[in-house]
């Protein structure tokens, strides 16, 4: 045990000193956090539009004032013929083009239904989906007014109540998420390839001969990682409630607690990689390239799982990263308590035993060969 | 130009020979492409609502089957109190909670005038603004049919009041296919990270093993070392680009419009950009652990802020700024144009000649820190 | 007599650390010239200058007629170096490091060829063409990596303690090797930690903080400084 410590110890020294890797190690964290946390976001503000009014009557102009009044648009050009609104697109000069057929108003006050339509560029769903939800929004608000005027009977109206983000803010979905993909990959990459370092230098094999056994000199490798990783994780919970106001509703013991285990899973992936490598250019390789993109979209991070095909729903089942967002979500904003999360807590601890038992199978045979 | 070539097949040969190597440059980056093409996807559907009905009433009911029957609704729960219906939301099983109160339906009849409560989850906030959105879209269907019923006189009031109805329109897409933008992105993202993170390890690791000592005393020029390390990996890079695309119009039928030597045209300077910066990383790291941290969190930004999931158009304008650099976020953006809008050159230029500033830049200041390094 | 490397006064200083402090000294063509000094004399700054990899801050030095200051281009074609790291590429086979180095140095396909086969011959590692480097005992890596540094025929060749780590048998075979090159008229400028070694020199610099403090033949080092072994001169010299 003592040589176990002093073991970590001459680790820590290695880590400590290399100033340029620990700034790295502390300061590339925060400042992503930060840059995505006011980055990242669903929320439009000012997007471009254009408008084609071929009507041009007070209820037409209306509607278009009440659009730009919203804040999502801002009205960038005003077209006369279809042509103009086809050339627009292919310059990609707007987001969106409302089109409002002639006489609208007289359309309107007749009784009658009266069409507006909405353009939008397709080729990013994203945008299309969230202005064309905007517009609507703003045009049935404009709607109700109309009427206000002279209430209609028999109104059902419904009170929405937003639970846990009331004001509907992205930072709330991707502080777990960018936090997942931190701890994920810097445990995970740092462990595989420090290992593969010293294989690659050749002093493992100076190790090996030690009287350390070779799981204990494992071990000794990632024990400070633990700490870094959680140091890391302080932070950026740090950040994300003092600047982005994110709340942490359920304890916050319980929070480092689940850090702990998800960071133990990247660690014990971090040994499983290393032992199928021998440089470290490969090992990173497969830390990055298994590792970055599946764990950013299959974990429910950016894509919600459910609006996923059936087989890549169960596909997410083995992401480690879904379980810790989940999780994550679930203390942070809600307020549970271990006992509605002890399931997902339960498989993380499996795979990192399942990830030790392969490592140490494989680390077994290539000592035996 | 012999030596060249020699260089290049040379850091071929050692990128193949590596076991680990030839399938995570080839078959790896295809089966993440179909795979992830087939997760990302915004789209909200089968939203679970649960309603706690305290009315137990003929209108109470229809509403529900009102949900039941909607294509974007499914019946997840019928809480009897207000804490199992917070429960619901807390273990993400309901992600609308419709509250009903007792006496709706009476109030409706005695007071013209009835009140309800939508309890939405909002984590994710998007979502859940969709989700509210499309709760208040069934309730406003069933308050017109019920009040038609109730009193078909409303009618002749609101006469000399007609409705607006939005009708909107997808151009290039429109069904709004996600995969058609996001086949062209992953691909892109993941060429990215393949070939950054290739070239940021590359010379840092000759120096860590000291062959670029050896390197440097033989008559090998400046440029045809840079030339001789960059050309395999813009190979590398076009090859996976190429292989993605026909597999995405292979397996997702995406349309390619535009003219495909302009896509390969911008393909090159795109590749050439990320080699630059790959290359900058190499020659300013000491160790392959720092290159590689620092390629990792250069990767982040690119991804994150690259207009892939969320829209660039949405940042704050600082952070717009931010992504002139990021060879992805331009990458997403004129394969969008060129593939499924057909843009010319002339509509993309722009693009163009953002990628050749940041190869040029970032280029050359890599090539003068190698020199600064190499004395 | 005709000198092939020069160097005058040769001075380089990283800040206010002086590494190679004025020194002055000629090297003969077909000479075995050994380079020694305890570790941190400045033996290996002062070879990085002289092979052009790194610029002199003071002095004037010209190596195969080429001066380091302005030509350093034209030096890397005419002289070999070995560095102390072993520095073949342990990821390509032996085959395919030669066909890799002969290329550099533009050597045409058929002399390569044939040299190839010459230079297997005379190592007696033809066997091993399409192992990878990795696999190779450490003694025939070295010999391969002196082999490639004089595969061009330069006119010198640099090697930077080749000998580290290397068993007695192999050291043997490798300073044949060197005598070979000798013999054909390339100048070898060597350095070393092993005093048996400087025996088998031509000449022998010692440097002492970065300035050369003996140059001599090693029977003539040995009677000025009254000693019975080369080991004698060094501990005398560098204890000052």
């Amino acid at each position: 045990m003592k040589s176990f410590f002093a073991f970590v110890r001459k680790e820590f020294y290695h880590i400590l000193r290399d100033r340029r890797t620990l700034l790295i190690l502390f300061g590339m964290p925060v400042v992503q956090i930060i840059l995505f946390g006011y980055a990242v976001t669903n929320e439009f503000k000012g997007a471009d539009i254009g408008v084609w009014d071929q009507s041009k009557d007070a209820l037409s102009t209306e509607l278009i004032t009440r659009l730009e009044a919203s804040g999502h648009f801002s009205l960038a050009y005003t077209y006369q013929s279809r042509d103009q609104v086809e050339r627009a697109f292919q310059d990609a000069e707007i987001k969106m083009a409302v089109i409002i057929p002639a006489d609208f108003g007289a359309t309107y006050y007749s009784g009658r239904t009266a069409d507006i339509q909405l353009i939008t560029d397709g080729t990013n769903p994203n945008t299309a989906n969230t202005l064309v939800n905007y517009a609507s929004a703003i045009v049935q608000g404009f709607q109700r007014e109309q009427t206000d005027n002279r209430p209609l009977p028999f109104q059902i109206s419904v009170d929405s109540r937003m639970v846990y983000n009331p004001e509907l803010l992205s930072v709330f979905m991707f502080v777990p998420g960018v936090m997942t993909l931190i701890l994920m990959l810097v445990s995970a990459m740092m462990t595989s390839l420090t290992i593969a370092r010293e294989k690659e230098l050749g002093t493992m094999e100076l190790l090996l001969v030690s009287p350390l056994s070779p799981m204990t000199i494992i071990l000794g490798k990632v024990t400070p990682y633990i700490l870094l990783s959680l140091i890391n994780t302080v932070i950026i919970l740090a950040v994300s409630y003092f600047v982005f106001k994110v709340p942490i509703v359920g304890s916050l013991w319980l929070l480092l607690g689940l850090s702990l285990v998800f960071i133990l899973m990247a660690l014990a992936l971090g040994i499983l990689i290393s032992t199928r490598t021998t440089t470290q250019q490969s090992a990173m390789m497969i830390s990055l390239i298994m590792l970055m993109m599946p764990t950013m979209l299959l974990s429910g991070f950016i894509f919600p799982i459910e609006s996923m095909p059936v087989i890549l729903q169960y596909l997410s089942n083995i992401i480690p990263a879904k379980y810790f967002i989940i999780m994550l979500k679930d203390v942070m904003l809600k307020g549970s308590a271990l006992t509605f999360i002890w399931n997902e807590m339960v498989v993380l601890l499996g795979m990192t035993v399942f990830f030790l038992l392969l490592s140490w199978k494989n680390f077994s045979i290539r000592l035996g060969g | 130009m012999r030596t060249i070539l020699v260089l290049i097949r040379k850091e071929l040969l050692q990128v193949f020979r590596n076991k680990a190597m030839l399938p995570l440059l080839t078959v790896v980056p295809v089966v993440q492409l179909i795979v992830l093409s087939f997760a990302a996807s915004n789209e909200v559907k089968d939203l679970k609502v649960a309603i706690y009905d305290q009315d137990h009433s003929t209108y109470s009911r229809r509403l529900t089957q009102k949900f039941a029957a909607s294509t974007y609704f499914l019946l997840s729960g019928a809480p009897q109190n207000l804490q199992d219906a917070e429960l619901l939301l807390q273990k993400d099983e309901a992600d609308i909670v419709l509250l009903i109160p007792a006496g709706m339906e009476r109030d409706l009849y005695r007071l013209q005038r009835a009140d309800m409560q939508l309890l939405v989850n909002a984590v994710n906030g998007s979502k859940g603004g969709i989700a509210n959105g499309y709760a208040n879209r069934v309730i406003q269907d069933f308050n017109r049919e019920v009040r038609a019923e109730i009193a078909p006189q409303i009618l002749a009031m609101t006469a000399g009041q007609g409705r607006i109805e939005v009708n909107f329109q997808h151009w290039y897409n429109p069904l709004l296919d996600y995969r058609t933008f996001m086949v062209p992105g992953i691909l892109g993202t993941l060429v990215t990270i393949l070939i950054l993170v290739l070239t940021a390890m590359n010379v840092v690791r000759e120096r860590e093993i000291g062959t670029i000592e050896q390197l440097n005393v033989t008559p090998i020029r400046k440029y045809q070392l840079i030339l001789g390390k960059l050309l395999p990996f813009l190979l590398i890079g076009l090859f996976d680009l190429a292989i993605g695309l026909i597999a995405g119009k292979l397996i997702f039928n995406i349309p390619i419009i535009g003219s495909i030597w302009l896509i390969f045209g911008f393909c090159v300077l795109n590749l050439l950009a990320v080699l630059a910066i790959g290359m900058l990383i190499s020659t300013m790291a000491d160790t392959q652990q720092q290159a590689m941290f620092i390629a990792w969190f250069f990767m982040m930004i690119f991804i994150l802020m690259g207009g892939l999931f969320t829209p660039i158009d949405s940042m704050p304008q600082w952070a717009q700024y931010l992504t002139y650099p990021n060879p992805i976020a331009h990458f997403v953006e004129v394969m969008r144009q060129v593939m499924l809008k057909g843009s010319t050159f002339a509509d993309v230029q722009e693009h163009f000649v953002a990628m050749a500033i940041v190869s040029l830049f970032f280029g050359t200041l890599a090539v003068w820190t190698y020199r600064k390094t190499g004395a | 007599m005709e000198y092939v490397i020069q160097a005058d006064q040769l001075t380089k200083k990283f800040g206010s650390f002086t590494a190679v402090n004025a020194i002055s000294f000629s090297v003969k063509k077909g000479e075995i010239f050994g380079f020694l000094g305890a570790n941190g004399a400045g033996k290996t700054t002062a070879m990085r200058m002289l092979t052009g990899l790194s610029q002199p801050t003071a002095g004037q030095a010209s190596v195969a007629g080429y001066d380091v200051r302005t030509q350093p281009e034209q030096i890397k074609r005419h002289i070999g170096y070995m560095s102390q790291k072993f520095s073949l590429y342990e990821d390509l086979t032996v085959g395919e490091n030669i066909w890799f180095f002969g290329n550099i140095y533009g050597l045409s396909r058929s002399v390569i060829k044939s040299k190839t086969e010459q230079l297997l011959q005379e190592l007696q590692i033809g066997s091993v063409k399409k192992q990878l480097v990795a696999s190779l005992p450490l003694g025939w890596k070295q010999r391969l990596a002196f082999a490639l540094a004089s595969f061009h025929n330069p006119e010198i060749v640099f090697l930077d303690e080749p000998t580290g780590g290397v068993d007695p048998i192999t050291r043997r075979e490798f300073w044949e090797m060197i005598y070979a090159a000798a013999d054909r008229g390339t100048t070898i400028f060597v350095t070393t930690h092993y005093m048996d070694e400087a025996e088998y020199c031509d000449r022998v610099s010692i440097m002492v903080d970065g300035n050369i403090a003996a140059l001599d033949t090693p029977s003539g080092l040995k009677d000025s400084f009254e000693a019975r072994s080369m080991d004698e001169v060094f501990v005398k010299l560098a204890r000052g």
